[in-house]
């Protein structure tokens, strides 16, 4: 067994594969550096990132996958699924051992471990789609708090820009320290320095003027819809999980 | 003054409240909340589109919150004995304005709680003046707020086509209710409702639809018409229509219609009349559950409406699902080969679903799957292991008859429903 320390970004862990291929390693185990602990009697190899190794394996890829079956190895990695980079090498060895393209070949591990990832990041990201409440501040701009299980705020930016066009907004993810800024024209990255954590959250002093009345109606509407008749809170946890009330205004 | 401001807000804010909470509560028996399958852009940096749809929130009750469903007013004209709104019932009436629901709608959209808007409305004077007003809340929000939200309004019974053609350009989904399965129902329950009234509005969309896709096929400019179709609902439980009856109906609408939808919706007790069940009946959820199952067999699994429901067979089973229902009585059909038989015999198969069932042809082509494969694809083997044969010699032997499987499985499953059925029955 040889470790792998890597740091981390998507052309480190195309590195790491280089240099499988490289030394011809058989049994890896890939670690984030930070996350790894050594153990005795084992190879320890510290990947130094290249971009150039790096774009040859993309290539690669490139070669042997659709676009599709290219962007699902990037999402898998994004989602940064603790543990899960020896999966996603072991997904891109099968493309490389195999004479045709398999990114279907559900049959096997590893493909059907990334189309795991591919449902969980789906569902994540459709699930702030759905459940980011935006709060109006008093420089007209729409902000919202997310803390999501997986890193999904860069594939939020295509839905949020063409939907919400003639808005300012912004998107922070608490978890993650970074958000997403639209200022009419341009989104971008962006990072704030809270002197709290609790300030990122509470932002009810900078409320623009009719904030609070929408925050009420909406919930009480929410009240209103409910049929108490067919109560079924199994059903309803299901589909908001508890972890995301505290940023639902229906539901603080 | 500013005082005086502030209290006229609060005011406002009061009264508006107050006919959110009337006009939401005596839309919320419309089960309809679907936002999906329009295909509207946002244009000109405007606010919205409409596509896919998303469920922003979910009641108590486990239903989706994608819409802001209201009354434009419960004041009715009508006495339909399953309605709360019915001219009869005692309650307080209110109606909004037509500005006031486009700040609603716009308000609640800009903060992502909404997909859109479901416009409803009680009849007030008549058809045409009640669907006129319907029609202006949705020409408004897209001229003057360039809002490319989806938009579902409530066709009214008896509209006319003028009218209806003017629906169709600023909404993207129209629906009439059917709200009884049978003519029958209907005359019992609602009778100063006309069924051909319902049909005609349905007719004339259907053709429209049509017509406006062909133009759109040669004019790309052509402007949208209804592009998410037109569904309807029908209430059960309320009038003693058997299920067989209930999908015939819908199986006739779906084809006859081009409906995208038709829902189901379990009565829940509001009213007494002598005509109704009495107030402390249980709303028929597990059977409602099982019509959309049914439903869904039709519309996705390749299921003919005789095969799940026909006369010797005019019931669904409450306990087990229509399609392990089908499967026990045509047991000849099995075992099904995983590895050579066609998508369309897979998806008969119970404990396959459409995902599995995809993900099995495209997985085959690399190899014969084996159990532990087929488990981790996603196939609930505690009943498909029944039906199917895989790359295993580990497979059922036994010659056992469907009734004998269905206890197997009942025995092996924690139902939802039968815990369900216990509570209910332990409370009366």
């Amino acid at each position: 067994m040889t470790r792998l320390i890597y740091d981390g970004t998507f052309e480190g862990l195309l590195t790491a594969v280089f240099e499988i291929y490289e030394r011809k390693l058989n049994y890896i185990n890939l670690q984030k550096i930070g996350v790894a602990s050594t153990a005795m009697f084992e190879d320890v190899i510290n990947v130094i990132t290249d971009n150039g190794r790096a774009s040859r394996v993309l290539n690669g890829l490139k070669k042997k996958l659709s676009a599709n079956g290219v962007q699902r190895v990037y999402i898998a990695h994004m989602s940064e699924i603790e543990n899960d980079e020896n999966n996603i090498v072991g997904f891109i060895r099968h493309v490389f051992d195999a004479g045709r393209n398999i990114e279907e070949d559900y049959g096997n591990r590893f493909v059907l471990r990334i189309s795991e990832i591919m449902v969980m990041m789906r569902r994540e990201k459709h699930r702030m789609e759905a459940f980011i409440r935006f709060q109006k501040l008093k420089d007209e701009t729409y902000y919202a708090v997310i803390e999501p299980d997986f890193n999904v705020l860069p594939l939020l930016i295509r839905h949020f820009r063409s939907r919400y066009a003639d808005q300012k907004w912004m998107i922070y993810d608490i978890k993650r320290n970074y958000g997403l800024y639209y200022d009419l024209h341009d989104t971008e990255f962006i990072s704030m320095e809270f002197s709290e954590a609790k300030s990122a959250t509470d932002v009810k002093a900078s409320f623009n003027g009719d904030e609070e009345v929408y925050q009420h109606l909406w919930k009480n509407y929410f009240k209103s819809v409910n049929i108490a008749s067919r109560k079924n809170t199994k059903l309803h946890v299901r589909h908001i999980p508890k972890r995301y009330w505290k940023h639902l205004t229906e539901k603080i | 003054m500013l005082k005086i401001l502030v209290i006229l807000i609060d005011m406002n804010v009061d009264r508006i409240t107050e006919k959110l909470n009337i006009l939401a509560d005596a839309a919320k028996y419309d089960v309809s909340c679907a936002s999906s399958g329009s295909k509207r852009k946002n244009e000109n940096k405007g606010l919205g589109n409409a596509s896919n749809g998303i469920c922003h929130s979910y009641t108590e009750d486990g239903r989706c919150v994608s819409l802001l469903k209201i009354l434009l007013t419960n004041h009715c004209i009508f006495d339909c004995a399953y309605c709360v709104s019915r001219k009869s019932n005692d309650i307080k009436r209110a109606a909004f304005t037509v500005q006031e629901v486009i700040d609603l709608t716009i308000n609640f959209y800009r903060r992502n709680y909404i997909e859109g808007l479901f416009l409803s409305s009680g009849i007030f004077k008549d058809a045409d003046y009640t669907m006129e007003r319907l029609v202006q809340v949705a020409k408004k929000l897209r001229t003057e707020n360039n809002f490319n939200g989806y938009i579902h309004l409530k066709t009214i019974p008896g509209a006319s086509d003028e009218l209806m053609r003017e629906a169709g350009l600023y909404a993207d989904r129209l629906s009439v209710n059917l709200e009884m399965p049978t003519e029958a129902g209907l005359k019992l329950l609602a009778p100063d409702k006309k069924r051909q009234d319902m049909i005609d509005p349905m007719s004339f969309l259907k053709k429209e639809i049509i017509q406006r896709t062909e133009e759109k096929k040669l004019f790309k400019k052509a402007p949208l018409f209804a592009p998410a179709g037109q569904s309807t609902q029908v209430i059960i439980g309320a009038t003693p229509e058997n299920d067989s009856e209930i999908l015939q109906t819908a199986n006739h609408y779906y084809k006859n219609f081009n409906l995208k939808r038709v829902y189901y919706s379990g009565y829940v007790p509001v009213l007494a009349d002598k005509r109704l069940p009495g107030l402390n009946t249980a709303v028929p959820m597990v059977r409602e559950n099982r019509l959309y199952q049914a439903d869904w067999l039709m519309r996705f699994y390749g299921f003919k409406v005789n095969e799940i429901v026909n006369t010797e067979q005019p019931l669904l089973d409450l306990d087990i699902d229509p399609k392990l229902g089908w499967a026990i009585r045509n047991m000849h059909a099995f075992p099904v080969d995983i590895n050579i038989s066609d998508i369309q015999m897979i998806l008969r198969v119970p404990g396959v679903g459409l995902l599995s069932a995809q993900k099995i042809i495209s997985a085959r082509k690399f190899g014969r799957l084996n159990w532990e494969q087929l488990k981790a694809i996603g196939v609930a083997l505690n009943r498909a292991k029944y039906f199917i044969t895989c790359k295993s010699n580990s497979f059922e032997k036994r010659d056992l008859t469907g009734t004998k499987i269905k206890q197997f499985i009942l025995a092996e499953s924690q139902s939802k429903y039968l815990k369900n059925q216990q509570n209910q029955l332990s409370i009366f």
